[in-house]
């Protein structure tokens, strides 16, 4: 059972990240990876609060483990970081610093809510 | 079609990631976050390898290509995770270990990432030159 809520929420979750990059790629012709950003602050809001407002286990699995896990990602973002280095040093800080600040800035009103 | 592929693939990284935070989690009993540290540095150098050298040899189709680096790698690797855990050890009153922990996720993860374009790349300028002799 645990292994099946984990994977249901994270076939949404990063069919739902997929799907933010897809439309932000069709609204706007930006370099700059706000797609990624939405997905891991919005993400990392929603992991704070629900980690703070339920023990139920089987929620943590699917929606927590699953859905937030694989909504938000790491590996993307450290892709589209590296792309900017040596060639644009203020995109690449001011991802940096908009990533960590308001991503841990979400994780924190959610997780105090 | 697409979403589907990456959807199944982004299943199989959640859980990919679930089983290695719990091995790690199961010999690890200090506070500080070491899985999800891990288990990010390890899908950072695995997508910077993958589109510097795999996705480049023209052997795997767009929708692969997707699926894996978008999808499995993409939710084997987790930012949520990583700032729920920042506030956690603010919370339990260890700032020192937030710190630290925002300091490797930042630094390492970055240097991750190199490591797989640096052999990514130098794989696949070994691999063309071969092609051309």
């Amino acid at each position: 059972m645990t292994i099946l809520l984990i994977m249901a929420g994270a076939f949404l979750g990063a069919i739902a990240r997929f799907g933010v990059g897809q439309l932000m790629k069709a609204w706007s012709a930006s370099a700059f990876p706000w797609a990624t950003l939405f997905v891991n602050v919005s993400g990392s809001f929603g992991l704070g609060y629900l980690s703070s407002h339920t023990t139920y286990a089987s929620l943590l699995l699917f929606l927590g483990v699953g859905f937030f896990g694989s909504l938000t990602t790491f590996s993307t973002l450290k892709l589209e970081l590296m792309r900017f280095t040596s060639k644009d040093w203020f995109h690449f800080g001011m991802y940096l610093m908009a990533t960590y600040l308001f991503g841990l800035i979400a994780a924190y009103i959610g997780w105090h809510l | 079609m697409l979403y589907l592929y990456v959807g199944i693939a982004g299943a199989l990284g959640a859980l990919a990631r679930y089983g290695l935070g719990t091995a790690i989690g199961a010999v690890w009993t200090n506070t500080f976050p070491i899985g999800t540290l891990v288990i990010n540095l390890i899908g950072s150098f695995l997508l910077g390898w993958m589109t510097h050298f795999l996705f480049r040899t023209g052997k795997l189709t767009p929708q692969v290509v997707t699926a894996v680096g978008t999808g499995m790698i993409g939710s084997f690797t987790t930012f949520s995770t990583f700032s729920v855990e920042t506030i956690q050890l603010i919370d339990m009153g260890k700032a020192d270990q937030a710190i630290g922990y925002v300091l490797l996720s930042a630094g390492l993860g970055l240097y991750s990432s190199y490591l797989g374009y640096h052999f990514g790349t130098k794989r696949l300028r070994h691999q063309r030159g071969e092609e051309m002799t």
